[in-house]
Parts: C-alpha cells; structure tokens; sequence
C-alpha cells in the first residue's frame, strides 16, 4: 500500500481537464466528430465530469439531414459503438469553433459575459489533456475550412498558459495528416505530445461504412479508442504503452511523440492521470467541537433601501423622426498617406518618361 | 525582496523576570530570520518585540484561576491588530498552565509562556510560539510554491487552497436509497448556526457564498466489502479516490461565479449496504467516518441506526444531527485551507476556538501566507505580461488594461511598504487588489495574439501583388536617373 500512496503523490496534480477540438466540418468528414467523441467519451468514462471538459465540435453530424441513423455517431462499421450517447455535452458548436476562440479558451483571455461550461478554468494543480483533430498540414492546422492555426501560435498559447500557471502537465494528442509538425515548436515544460504521422505523411482513415456512406474513424483514433477501451480507472497502465499504440503495420503512417519537455519519465505517468480524474484523498482525523447550544444568528434584514430618483429615459428623438431620417453621412476621410504616396510616385514617373506631352490629353 | 514584519510584546510577570536581561525594561529588540526560497528570491522575517513589565490591570487578569480565564480577562487589554502577538511570561511555578506545558495559546492573539530561566531559552520558546502563531519557513515557502524548485517540497505543500477572491460552498446529502430512507436535514437552521460564525470570520479573507442541495439515487463509486468480524461494510483508503468521481457529476456547479467550489457531501448509505464505515490504512475505521480531497472537498458517511423492530415500515425517517455533521464538514473546511493543528511541539496547549471555528492567530496564519502569494502572483503575471507585449509588437494597449497595471504595480508596492511595516490587514488588502487588477489587466479579452505571420507567407501575399506592378517604375526611375546624369554632363550640348 506504500507504493499505492507513493504513486498518488508522484503525479502532483489535483484535478484534470480536458479541451477537445474537432476543426472540420461538412458530411465527409464525419471521421473527425466521431474521433473527438470517441475521446470524450472515453474520457468521461474514466472519470472526468463534464464541468471539466470542453468540447469543441465544427459540425453536427448526428443531426446532419445526410446521417441514415439521426442522433448516432459511429465509431465502427456495423455500427457497433454509438458514441454520441445520451449525456454529450457540446461546448463549442459549429461556427463558434474557430481558431480565435479556442486561443481565448487556452489563454483565459474570454470575454466575462461567457457561461462556465466554455471556460477552461484550470489551475496550477490540473492535468490537461488536449485532443486535436482535422486536416493539416506541415506546421498548421485547417480550422472550419476558412483558417487555420500554426504551430508557433500554439506553442505561443500554451507558453502563455504556462507563464500563469494555467497547467501542472499537458498531454497534447494530434490527429491530422503531418501531425508530428505541430509539436515541434514548443518549448513550455511539462508538456507531452503526441501525433498520428511525421512531417510528409499523411494520416489514413479506417474503413468506411458502406451503410452511412463515410469513413468512420482515422486509423490512429481507432486504435487508440481500442486501447483505452482496455482502462478502467484503478489501472496502471503508463504512457509507454500509449507510444506502442498502432504501430506502422496498422496505422500506415508513424506515429511520433515528444516526451523532452516532460519532467517525469513516461515508464512513471500513468494513463488516468490525463485521460481519467483519479483524486488525492486525506482521511479526516480532526474534529471541531462546536457548542450545540448557540441560538441562530437572525437572518440580517436587507438594508432598508434608499430613497433613490425615480428613472427615466433618455432624451429620446420622437419615432417619426427617426424614420425619415436620412441616412447618416459617413465622413470623408482623404485617402491614406501610403496609397497617396504610391499614386504620386506612379503618376510622377509616368509623365517623366513618357514625356509632358501627354497631360494634354488628359487634362 | 519581501520583508515580513511581526510586532510583538513581550509582557514579563512579576516573578518571571529572568535575570540575565541586556538592558532594563521596558526595551526594544529585533530579531530577523531568512526564509530562502529558491536561487534569487527570498524573504526574511523580522520580528520586532517590546519587552516590557505588567501593568496592575494585566496582573489582575493573570491572577485568574485558569488559563482560559486568564486569557478571556487579558484580552481587552492587548492591542489586537491583526499579525501582532501579545506574549505573557508566568513564573516558572506560575499554577496557570497545566503541569508539562510550558506553553498556552489562547483564541486571540496571545499566549502565556513559562520562563524557562535564562533570556535564551525564553527566546527560543519566543520562536516557537511564534512560528505556530504567525508562519513558519515551510508555510511560506508553500505560499510560493511555484518558485520553489521541484523536489523540495514535501507533497503536502501543493495542496491548500490557492488564494482566491471568493469560495463558494456546496453542501450536498446524497440518498442513494429513497425507498428504505426519508432524510431530512436542516441545512439551513445549521447553516445560521454553525457555518456562518466560521465564514463571518473568514470574511476577511475571502467572499463566501454557500448552497446545498439534496441529490436522490446518487450511489458511491465503489461497492463496500462485508466484514463479518464487525458485521458492518467498510470502505478502505485506497478505493476512495475512485468513489468522488461518478458524483461529482451530478454535483453541478454555478453557472455565473467563477470562484473554487468546495463540496462537501453527506452520504447516507443504503439499507443493504449499512452500517458503512471508512477503514483507514491500518485497517481500524475512522472516527469522523469522513475523507477529505484537497482542493475539492470532503464527504462524510452518515449511518443511520437500524431500527428497533424488524417490522418498522419503510421508508425510516431520518434525522441528521447537524451538529455532528458540521463538525466534520466545519474541520474539513480548516484542513482545506491549511489549518491544521498536528505539528504543534507536545509542551503546547492550545485554546479550542469553539463556535468561531479558528483562533484570530489562525486567522493570521492564513492572511500571512495569502498575502506572500497574492505578491508573487502579482509580480509573476505582470512579468508575463511585459514579456508577451514585448514579443508581439503590435498588441494595442487599451487605456484601461494600462490604468489596471499601474494600480496593480501600485497595489503592490504599497502591500510590501505595509508588510515591512507590519500592518498585516493593510497588506493583506492592497494585496487582493493587485491581484484583481492585475489579472483584470493579464485576462483581458483584447489582448489576443492571432498576428504572427511567418516570413514565407509575407513574401507569398505581396510579391504576386507588388512584383508586377514594381517592374515598369523601377525601369522608369532608372531610366530618370541615366538622363538626369547624362544632361549633368553635357550642360552646353544643346542644339
């Protein structure tokens, strides 16, 4: 039993999260939604409430006017595994997920007016775990099929998050083609990533299914689905294994990780300390002798209120007026100092080559 | 550097004079310790004390029969701000402190010592008292503890509470089993009674707000194991970190307040499963029957009595002893924050703080090592930030992110100015405001980053754009330039 308690001292982390992305939409790429479900939904088996998981998604292919079955994702051909379910709870839907928003999701920077479902309010003490999928390439990833985020930008925003203790460790999962690009530049501590293919290659779905129409899943997310499928919440089994998952036999493309800016040696990080939520716990030994006799403290009347002016609205113009009135003039503001400079650099050496001549026919 | 500053008076007895005194009394004297924390930072510690005679009012009070007494009647005779310390030295043979204590802590801020003799080993014990009453090396060292190199704090130190504007406070009694239990808990009756003398005392530190609720068929994580010898089920330590997780949830939180939640669940278990107790790692249950997360919570197990006759009709009415419960829940809520009473050295006699929950020095105690890291907070996210506008060139600072960071930087520097001075409340105020402007200013939507524009990308928008349009000017400008040169040369060569 030492050992057990040595170990749930070793990882130092009090809470974990979670941030799921899935970047593309549109019918086809059902693979990407069903992958990031996949991982939620393992996710939340092992233990991660949804109050600690935001998850993004670029599209709704459960209710896509396209999906033979409404309200299932699948997972696997013959529609084995629904994991859509009954409890997803969607943070970041459709055109809400964009790059701008899940920079403000890792950084804090949100505006205050946001619910706290699509705030990532981690703390010094939390594990994350962030799951990226859609279509990439060699140092960015697509978001929404109109943007797309850089690797420097996400080594930025994780530095940030580390600059104000916003994390204990992350693991970073990538699911895209050259996935490995986007790991590269980091540079924070405590950081792990891991990614479906190395530079110049792509990542392969798995099968289609010839009842929905798509491809399913992508072959690493299934694999990996497969795997922690195996987890259960008391489990010990530690990173080593994931970096074993879908070996180039099965996978087409090699998978990569980064463990040099990790502190602990992966033989030692279990899976549950990012993918479940296993917590420290103290038995209680001290009491505090309360005196039973105290009479309740009355319930402090609410101030009386002050006399306050009665409120009214502003000036207001009279309705009619407001409709007839004619459009605001916009302001004519003299064109800007570059475009002027550009024209009369043109215009000045146009006539100094071709000769005076020609303002004649112009003027 | 942070200089943490402890006024202390140090009032002598009649009869307890020791006799090896530098100077006569009443005099001055400081004493200074450093509290290394890492490389480059470190805080030193002063304590400045008065040492003087007793007044006949102090006397009178000293003469009382017990210790208790005694520091009830001196109270309204000390200076009471908070972070200062009032020690009083009894006679050795003194009968107010118990036989083998040599040291009484009262409610307030003072405490009785015995003289031990010499002036050195009445300032050792001066030490000690101070450290359980005000802060320690390692309590400060925890406040910064993101400074500290990894290694060299125990495991312990990380989890108290980090230091936040507000808590709110979730009382939850879960009953998995509706049909054979009717329980009915006066949360709120216990609530006026109990938790709101404690959190009006924490007030100074932190806004509370609390809540309850009442959850049905909410089961446990884990299925407790039957022990024959005891005939009761029992819970062992190591599956209770997998019995929070499938309750939590259904906890739910506020959607609108963004402050640390603290829940604190009572379990009644069910009928088929009780009585149910937590078995600690030796294997004898516990006596509270309760565990604790930290920075999350704690959940005590409620077993409700079997009934008298076999026959009783369910479902049992169930009455909770509120009282019981929130003395759990209440010593909980100390351990949460770091309060806790086990290190103190054997010769020590420590006042219980009754209905108020924690003694004002335990109060001290947490304002000392929230306002060491409230500072380095402080100073940490307005490094980052000076960090990230110098890299980003083109973030456009807004009039309001630049007036929050000079009133954090202000904030700050008058909270170190008071904590050298000794005014721990003062500190601990401008303290919680540098840190609010603070990060109003670091957090602050605007300050979004999306411009980083890698070099090839720049040359792949404009040169399709300037290149073509560049190719006749350029050829022009230079054919000016030959004309301009050769008609500077031939002045005369007109026709």
């Amino acid at each position: 039993f030492q050992d057990q308690a040595e170990q749930f001292f070793r990882s130092g982390h009090t809470n974990n999260w979670a941030v799921l992305v899935c970047t593309s939409r549109f019918w086809f790429n059902y693979r990407h939604v069903a992958n990031t479900l996949s991982v939620y939904r393992s996710v939340k088996r092992l233990g991660i409430p949804d109050s600690h998981i935001v998850l993004m998604l670029a599209d709704d292919m459960a209710c896509n006017p396209r999906n033979p079955k409404p309200a299932t994702v699948f997972s696997h051909k013959n529609m084995e595994l629904n994991v859509y379910g009954d409890d997803v709870e969607v943070d970041y839907r459709s055109y809400e997920v964009t790059v701008e928003n899940f920079l403000r999701v890792l950084t804090g920077r949100i505006p205050p007016s946001t619910p706290r479902s699509k705030r990532l309010l981690s703390d010094d003490r939390s594990n994350i775990l962030i799951y990226m999928t859609g279509h990439g390439g060699n140092g960015f990833l697509k978001f929404q099929d109109s943007e797309e985020i850089t690797n420097v930008e996400l080594a930025d925003a994780f530095e940030q998050m580390w600059q104000k203790r916003r994390y204990n460790e992350l693991l970073f999962i990538i699911d895209t083609c050259q996935g490995a690009s986007m790991y590269e530049r980091f540079y924070s501590p405590n950081i792990m990533a891991l990614a479906s293919s190395q530079v110049g290659e792509d990542s392969l779905s798995h099968q289609p299914d010839l009842g929905i129409g798509v491809h399913l899943m992508d072959r690493y997310t299934f694999y990996v689905l497969e795997f922690l499928e195996e987890i259960h919440p008391a489990s010990q089994t530690n990173m080593n294994d994931l970096f074993q998952v879908c070996p180039k036999s099965l996978c087409v493309s090699t998978p990569g990780h980064r463990t040099d800016l990790f502190q602990r040696d992966p033989q030692n990080v279990l899976i549950t300390d990012f993918f479940g939520s296993v917590r420290k716990v103290e038995i209680t030994a001290e009491t505090l002798s309360l005196n039973r006799d105290v009479p309740g403290l009355e319930s402090k009347f609410p101030e009386e209120e002050l006399a306050t002016e009665p409120l009214k609205y502003a000036e207001q113009l009279p309705v009619a007026q407001i409709i007839h009135q004619k459009p605001k003039q916009k302001d004519w503001h003299p064109p800007g100092g570059f475009i002027l400079g550009l024209w009369a650099l043109i215009i000045m050496v146009f006539f100094k080559t071709y000769g005076i001549k020609h303002m004649k026919h112009v003027f | 550097q942070v200089q943490l500053v402890v006024p202390m008076a140090v009032v002598f007895a009649p009869g307890s004079v020791p006799g090896d005194l530098p100077r006569p009394l009443p005099f001055r004297d400081v004493q200074e310790m450093e509290i290394s924390v890492n490389l480059r930072t470190s805080v030193t510690s002063r304590c400045e004390m008065r040492y003087r005679s007793t007044t006949a009012l102090e006397e009178a009070a000293l003469a009382a029969a017990t210790a208790r007494e005694a520091d009830a009647a001196l109270y309204p005779l000390q200076d009471a701000t908070l972070g200062s310390l009032t020690m009083y030295v009894v006679p050795e043979t003194s009968s107010l402190l118990p036989q083998g204590t040599s040291v009484y802590v009262g409610k307030h801020r003072s405490a009785l010592v015995r003289a031990g003799g010499s002036l050195a080993a009445l300032q050792a014990r001066l030490r000690e008292v101070t450290q359980v009453m005000s802060f320690t090396a390692s309590s400060i060292a925890a406040a910064l503890s993101d400074r500290v190199p990894d290694g060299q704090l125990g495991p312990d130190a990380r989890r108290n509470l980090k230091s936040s504007l507000g808590y709110e406070i979730t009382f939850s009694l879960l009953n998995p089993d509706p049909k054979s239990h009717t329980v009915d808990w006066d949360i709120e009756g216990a609530v006026n009674r109990f938790v709101k003398p404690v959190l009006d005392k924490l007030s100074l530190v932190a806004n509370f707000s609390v809540d309850s609720q009442i959850l049905y068929y909410a089961v446990l994580g884990v299925t407790p194991r039957y022990d024959k010898e005891s005939s009761s089920f029992l819970l062992s330590a190591h599956s209770l970190p997998h019995v929070i997780n499938p309750v939590e949830a259904r906890l739910g939180s506020s959607a609108a307040s963004l402050y640390p939640v603290l829940n604190f669940l009572l379990y009644v278990p069910e009928r088929s499963h009780s009585p149910l107790y937590i078995q600690d790692k030796d294997g004898a249950p516990v006596s509270t029957n309760a565990f604790h997360s930290p920075r999350w919570g704690g959940i005590m197990v409620y077993n409700v009595e079997a009934p008298a006759s076999p026959q009783a009709s369910l479902p049992l009415h169930v009455d909770v002893d509120m009282a019981r419960v929130m003395e759990v829940f209440l010593a909980q809520l100390r351990l949460l924050f770091g309060l806790s009473r086990e290190e103190v050295p054997p010769e020590f006699l420590l006042e219980s703080p009754g209905n108020e929950g924690l003694a004002d020095w335990e109060l001290d105690h947490l304002l000392w090592a929230h306002t060491v890291e409230n500072i380095a907070t402080v100073s940490t996210t307005l490094t980052s930030l000076a960090q990230l506008l110098d890299k980003i060139g083109n973030i456009v600072i807004k009039d309001d992110v630049a007036s929050e960071v000079y009133r954090a930087v202000a904030s700050v520097q008058s909270a170190v100015t008071e904590l050298s001075l000794g005014h721990l409340l003062a500190a601990f105020q401008a303290s919680k405001e540098a840190v609010t402007c603070s990060e109003r200013a670091f957090f602050d939507p605007s300050l979004l980053h999306l411009l980083y524009f890698p070099d090839d990308q720049k040359f792949a928008i404009y040169i399709p754009l300037f290149l073509p349009m560049a190719v006749p000017i350029l050829l022009s400008l230079a054919k000016i330039v030959r004309e301009t040169r050769l008609r500077k040369k031939e002045p005369t060569k007109m026709d």
